[in-house]
């Protein structure tokens, strides 16, 4: 190593160390948690919930009946006040929040979907989750090109506007990142619903089906393999077998209606219906067709599953049938005993949801929810549940099931087969611990 | 493996009833021709993709002390000087054994590193080349590459260091955890669609009060 080489890598060394050891402080959260006291923690969630929910039955009243408030007196904002709308300022708290202690950048990292705060079977296109491995790039549309070749009859680029020609098609899909619920296999840890399950979002998606191009360039005999690569500054690339591509995978540039969001792959992604959010490839710039598959870097490092033995799965692409209550839930606790729906997301990578069952016992009985519709393939499904709370500690679950008859496990069953070293492709039943305050905490059973 | 159902593409359905437009005169098989044939130079420029039977290695080649010295340049500040991870946040590159990575053996955290987990050299070059050095990805030329891999795979004993970097040396690496990986077998779990008298008895094994999930603006980056 030569000694100037060596003196600048000091320097930068030292800079960017320093920077690490602020930020590995934050690290080993069950020492750090120890050390500060484990009531803190859900005395500040408890109180944030309670302030919430006496904040919005106070009010002002000034504005309240029978006095007649302002905005009923003075005109409002004129049309393009705000030519693109955004929501009331009175729900600034509903965004996407990251945990900065699982990466050591901001770039490679995740935000979590606010799913505590959302009604429907819809993700708001500035509220689905994040997962960028090398940040998330601005490209401009003209300079936008996709490259389709390798084992094809006719080689091809296209730009957005070449891709916007073909037939069109729109679905409506779930992505969720493997990692979702990823910090539970060891044990209950985050103490919020965004932050167990929010890696999951679903949007309608607008584009060219994967098999339109296939059939429109040809696919060479022999062909069994694509690799789908972005644009961005990690490269992204996954090996995606051929009859997953030509059977449902859309390359798509709009989401809601609206042309994609830079975080979400502006100006084109893959949209791998049930497969791992990773698959997903944003700002896609490249589709490569081959007879075998890569082994890149996020499907042997990364996205492999490992288990008890050492040994570990590879190519788990497919989401498995998961489901979580997103009411009540921490962020929003139960605001006295009665009548209470239970209200809640299930989804799965087989196809349909068939059914969602719900206990209050902790998984000792069982009662079958209602779908609240629309039931779409791969898509989050929503369910209910007329719940009366008599009051009492209550440990509640919900069980999804799928049109294939899988039943969602329970993390007992899957510590058993797995171990705890998978981090990715938990999808157990996850429990609430309602107290008699009303609160509720996230909590692991285990049922004999 | 995973089972798909015949998709319609490989059953060769035509869609039919579409326009024959002027590319498909002009003695082209598409049925619509958008787009243009893009040029070998224009695929050269991106095709950067590596695979483990060498399909995609570059012409190049790189020394150990080449490798040391670029690492010292472009890599240690964040993955150490001795690329262990330096005690930090970013990715250790070296250390461990595949017999490590089993729970039993080591109950604490598996020490997941290229010479530890990695089952294919290829995917050292290929991440290296297309993501590295973080922040300033595809800066290094394929020399540096070689070198850089070359040193990687020599300080986890998987590479004589004497010996230089590159595209038939790459090729002859066998990692340790090359047989470590296997198909996903999934559906693994059955849990019975039970509904009355599942568990005799529930317990609470761990609650979420370790106080690590962010609360204000510390939920920001
Ligand atoms: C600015 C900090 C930084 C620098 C400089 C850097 N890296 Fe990295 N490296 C990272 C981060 C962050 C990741 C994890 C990225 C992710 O997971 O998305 C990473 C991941 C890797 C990995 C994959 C590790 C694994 O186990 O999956 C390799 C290999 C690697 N870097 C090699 C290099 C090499 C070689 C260089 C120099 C040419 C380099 N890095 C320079 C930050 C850096």
């Amino acid at each position: 190593m030569g000694k100037q080489n060596m003196d600048k890598s000091k320097t930068n060394s030292r800079v960017i160390m320093a920077q690490a050891e602020r930020e590995s402080a934050q690290l080993e959260p069950t020492r750090r948690a120890f050390l500060r006291g484990s009531a803190a923690g859900i005395g500040a969630v408890a109180a944030m919930g309670a302030t919430g929910g006496a904040a919005m039955a106070a009010g002002n009243p000034e504005n309240l009946p029978p006095n007649v408030p302002e905005w009923s007196k003075m005109l409002g904002d004129s049309v393009t006040a705000e030519p693109y709308g955004i929501p009331s300022q009175y729900e600034k708290n509903v965004h996407r929040r990251t945990v900065p202690w699982l990466t050591p950048t901001g770039e490679s990292s995740i935000s979590f979907t606010p799913i505590q705060d959302l009604h429907g079977i819809i993700t708001p296109n500035g509220l689905h989750f994040e997962r960028h491995h090398g940040g998330f790039p601005h490209i401009p549309k003209e300079d936008f090109r996709l490259i389709v070749h390798g084992m094809v009859k006719n080689e091809r680029m296209f730009t957005l506007q070449d891709l916007m020609r073909f037939p069109q098609v729109s679905r409506i899909h779930f992505v969720e990142c493997p990692a979702n619920s990823g910090a539970e296999w060891r044990g209950a840890q985050m103490d919020k619903l965004q932050f167990t399950h929010g890696m999951v979002s679903c949007c309608e998606w607008t584009g060219v089906k994967v098999s339109t191009l296939m059939e429109e360039l040809g696919v060479k005999p022999g062909a069994k393999w694509v690799l789908a690569e972005g644009a961005d500054a990690a490269g992204m690339s996954r090996s995606i077998p051929i009859e997953k591509l030509g059977d449902d995978c859309i390359l798509a540039y709009a989401q809601n209606g609206e042309m994609l969001r830079p975080e979400q792959g502006y100006p084109l992604r893959l949209i791998v219906p049930g497969f791992e959010g990773n698959m997903n490839v944003k700002w896609i710039r490249r589709l490569e067709f081959g007879d075998q598959p890569w082994h890149h870097r996020e499907e042997t490092s990364k996205y492999t599953d490992t288990m008890y033995n050492g040994k570990s799965r590879r190519f788990t692409w497919s989401m498995d049938t998961k489901s979580v209550i997103t009411s009540p839930c921490p962020e929003y606790p139960m605001l006295g005993k009665g009548y209470h729906q239970i209200r809640g997301l299930a989804w799965t990578g087989a196809g349909k949801i068939k059914g969602v069952d719900i206990s209050v016992d902790g998984g000792k009985n069982w009662m079958p929810a209602r779908l609240e519709g629309p039931v779409f393939n791969k898509a989050l499904t929503r369910f209910v549940f007329d719940w009366e709370w008599n009051g009492q500690e209550v440990l509640l679950q919900s069980r999804a099931y799928d049109e294939t008859g899988y039943v969602q496990p329970t993390i007992d069953q899957l510590r058993e087969i797995r171990g705890t070293w998978s981090i990715y492709h938990n999808n157990s039943i996850h429990t609430w611990l309602v107290q008699k305050s009303g609160e509720v905490l996230n909590v692991q059973v285990s049922g004999k | 493996m995973y089972k798909f159902p015949v998709s319609k593409f490989a059953l060769g359905l035509a869609l039919g009833g579409f326009l024959i437009t002027s590319q498909a005169f002009a003695g082209d098989e598409m049925k619509y021709g958008f787009g243009v044939k893009p040029s070998d130079e224009e695929i050269a420029g991106w095709d950067i993709d590596i695979r483990p039977d060498g399909k995609g290695l570059p012409e190049g080649s790189g020394t150990y002390d080449e490798g040391e010295a670029l690492f010292a340049e472009h890599c240690a500040a964040c993955h150490g000087d001795f690329a262990d991870g330096g005690g930090g946040r970013y990715p250790p590159l070296v250390g461990g054994t595949p017999g490590e990575l089993s729970q039993a053996v080591r109950p604490g955290q598996p020490h997941k590193t290229i010479g530890s987990y990695w089952p294919y050299a290829s995917t050292v070059f290929d991440y290296i080349k297309r993501a590295m050095p973080f922040g300033n990805a595809q800066s290094l030329t394929n020399d540096e590459v070689y070198a850089i891999t070359g040193w990687l795979l020599a300080e986890n004993d998987l590479h004589d260091s004497d010996e230089p970097m590159n595209a038939e040396a790459l090729k002859k690496v066998v990692m340790p955890n090359v047989d470590g990986f296997f198909d996903d077998p999934r559906p693994d779990v059955k849990n019975p669609h039970c509904m009355k008298d599942c568990f005799k008895t529930v317990e609470i094994k761990s609650k979420a009060t370790l106080g690590v999930t962010p609360t204000g603006e510390d939920a920001l980056r």
